[in-house]
């Protein structure tokens, strides 16, 4: 049993969804999806557990040996990103039920959770799997389940939405695929250790070249790296509050976590960093992304279309850190997709408090809402200060070791561009928490009352997580930086 | 490179044309469906990308040919009971070699002599036969899977999006959001 571990760990939500359907009271299918989350969650700590303890997990499905048969890995890294993702999708799902009764409709909500399960499933696989062709089926997988949960938002433009993203998406997806052909193409395996073996990136032939740079665009679109962001704001604006809350926390950071995968465990950082200037161009799309997102955050009047915008700046920071493609640059790009996780997730989390209240994400409808909703706003300023990375919060954590990355390599103009975007940070946080704070009441905001108990205890946990991993590091930042160094150190 | 090399990658050429005229199409179209059946075109192209690159020259399916699949099921019974040497175990192999069963019963020897024989001819038979490479198209049954999901959902979220604005031109829909 417990060696068939990480199967299980896609296996369960993914029979739950149809499982889900098939029982057709939404009650039970909420109850059971909420039994999957959790259940999930406990098998990547399980999994962590024993990765940290005993090295990687190796697991052959159906008892085919690698590199014929699909192998699924855990380790360091994979593991990391695991533990969050099922950690936040268990939160969230904890947090759901009273904003989807309000939000979608009572028809829907089961086919919500199965969608849900499946997204989780496919985030959880590109995670876990060790073989090149998997990532794209996970991607797939969990890109569609996240299209159908983005169309059912309550606005009208919630479909039209869905459908950029899915342009889009599908169009990353397909370079992805051709990238991974080539590659396939070059060394006949799909195995990601036996292509690492087999790929000759030192004066290889240009097909190398073709495939790394169509598998960087594609993800680039699916990470939202500036240039490519489009989808991203308005999917996050227009979707259900649950699901911005979900998607927000962890696809755009599996994303991240699949190019990491890429970049230092099949093609090498010398290859990308020495012989192409992937990292000079990384670094300039993050530092425009994190400028230019930033000031589009301060002028949006939807809180939600703030967020995003602050998203994709976020984005750039793990960008950042990848670039920079030492120890500690790569640990900050590591831990911050954590951090960030949880932040945006929290802050995720607190939109869908004050909509279930106010009925609206508009910054106008939400003035004075810190009288007649005070735990609901005292978790926005506790989550906005780790946005902008305040000490004592996580946000604080992976900005300093991406300014201590910075300085190690001499590259000071980095680090003051920085500090220089968190200000545009503090701008767009501030903007919201002196219009709770400091206004005359909207008509809504006199109206309201405090969030439900349901939804402001996970809420709480989240945002409090902030502070925990701001003080107390050894699970973030320790374990990112042994997964920074296990990647470093596996490359030649 | 010369005329024949350029030429002689004529299915690599139709890939490219593909891949770029449904790109073209998708960054181009105004009207939604438009645009989906040209991400439909642009995924097309690379399930002819791999099928491609899987393709050998003359190959079939790696599908074993029945009569070569029997001929070795027979050569493998005999060689296993023919080196007994038994006239039991001749017996069963004979079940199965109707031709040649007339002449066993009492030679086990010549049994043996004919079932290496027959080994020796299935193997070169087997040789004869070039088989494309099986993975790549396997893949793309599994990407097929996935276009279609996708092209499904997008025609679905176009059937939603038509009800709410009664167009499917992109231009319209913004026009009508900007004006509410």
């Amino acid at each position: 049993m417990e060696s068939q571990l990480p199967i299980l760990l896609i296996v369960v939500p993914m029979l739950v969804a149809p499982l889900c359907v098939f029982l057709g009271k939404p009650k039970l299918a909420y109850l059971l999806a909420l039994a999957a989350a959790w259940c999930t969650f406990a098998i990547s700590v399980v999994l962590v557990g024993k990765a940290m303890e005993s090295g990687p997990i190796h697991y052959e499905l159906g008892n085919w040996a690698p590199p014929y048969g699909i192998e699924y890995v855990v380790d360091t890294l994979s593991g990391f990103v695991m533990l969050f993702v099922s950690g936040i999708g268990a939160v969230v799902l904890t947090y759901a039920p009273a904003s989807v009764d309000a939000e979608i409709p009572r028809s829907k909500h089961i086919l919500f959770y199965a969608s849900y399960l499946l997204c989780l499933t496919g985030l959880l696989g590109i995670c876990i799997t060790g073989d090149l062709f998997n990532v794209f089926v996970f991607l797939e997988i969990s890109s569609l389940s996240s299209y159908a949960l983005i169309s059912l938002g309550k606005s009208r433009r919630a479909p039209l939405a869905a459908l950029q993203y899915l342009i889009l998406g599908t169009i990353g997806a397909t370079f992805i695929l051709i990238g991974i052909g080539l590659v396939y193409q070059m060394t006949g395996t799909l195995n990601m250790a036996d292509i690492a073996s087999r790929l000759t990136t030192e004066g290889g032939p240009r097909t190398v070249l073709v495939a790394f740079a169509f598998i960087t665009i594609g993800m680039c679109i699916k990470m939202a790296v500036v240039p490519v962001h489009h989808w991203l704001p308005n999917a996050y604006t227009y979707a259900p509050s649950v699901v911005t809350c979900f998607i927000a926390a962890t696809a755009t950071k599996v994303s991240v976590y699949a190019f990491i995968r890429v970049l230092f465990g099949i093609f090498n950082p010398h290859f990308a960093f020495e012989r192409l200037p992937l990292d000079t161009e990384l670094m300039i799309l993050a530092l425009v992304g994190i400028f230019a997102a930033s000031t589009a955050a301060i002028f949006q009047d939807n809180v939600k279309r703030l967020l995003a915008y602050s998203s994709v700046a976020q984005i750039g920071y793990m960008l950042l850190g990848i670039s920079i493609a030492n120890e500690t640059g790569l640990t900050a790009g590591i831990v911050h997709m954590f951090n960030h996780a949880i932040i945006k997730g929290g802050l995720f989390m607190v939109v869908g408090c004050f909509v279930l209240r106010l009925g609206s994400s508009k910054i106008d409808d939400w003035r004075g809402a810190g009288r007649t909703m005070p735990w609901t706003s005292f978790a926005w300023a506790i989550g906005g200060l780790g946005l902008i990375g305040v000490p004592v919060t996580a946000g604080f954590i992976s900005k300093w070791l991406l300014l201590t990355a910075a300085f190690e390599t001499g590259r000071w103009p980095v680090a003051v561009l920085m500090l220089l975007s968190s200000l545009l940070a503090v701008v767009y946080v501030w903007r919201v928490v002196e219009t709770l704070y400091f206004s005359e009441p909207s008509e809504k905001a006199l109206a309201a009352t405090e969030a439900p108990l349901g939804m402001l205890v996970p809420t709480y946990a989240v945002i409090a997580s902030t502070l925990v991993f701001g003080v107390w590091t050894t699970y973030s930042a320790g374990i990112a930086s042994q997964a920074a160094a296990a990647l470093l150190g596996a490359a030649p | 490179m010369t005329l024949d090399h350029v030429l002689g990658l004529y299915n690599y050429w139709i890939v490219i044309f593909l891949m770029m005229t449904g790109f073209y199409i998708v960054i181009s179209s105004k009207n939604l469906i438009k645009a989906i059946i040209g991400l439909n075109i642009f995924q097309t192209s690379v399930f002819l990308l791999y099928i491609t690159m899987g393709k050998v020259d003359g190959g079939t399916a790696p599908i074993i040919p029945p009569a070569l699949a029997d001929q070795q099921d027979v050569a493998h019974g005999d060689h296993t009971h023919g080196d007994h040497a038994h006239g039991e175990a001749a017996h069963a192999a004979a079940d199965h070699l109707d031709h040649a069963s007339d002449h066993v019963e009492n030679h086990v020897g010549e049994l043996t002599q004919h079932a290496q024989h027959l080994a020796s001819d299935a193997h070169a038979a087997s040789e004869a036969i070039i088989y494309s490479h099986p993975l790549p198209s396997v893949l793309m049954l599994t990407a097929i899977v996935v276009g279609i999901a996708t092209t499904a959902l997008a025609l679905a979220l176009i059937v939603r999006i038509r009800e709410e604005y009664g167009t499917i031109e992109e231009d319209e829909i913004l026009a009508l959001d900007r004006r509410a």
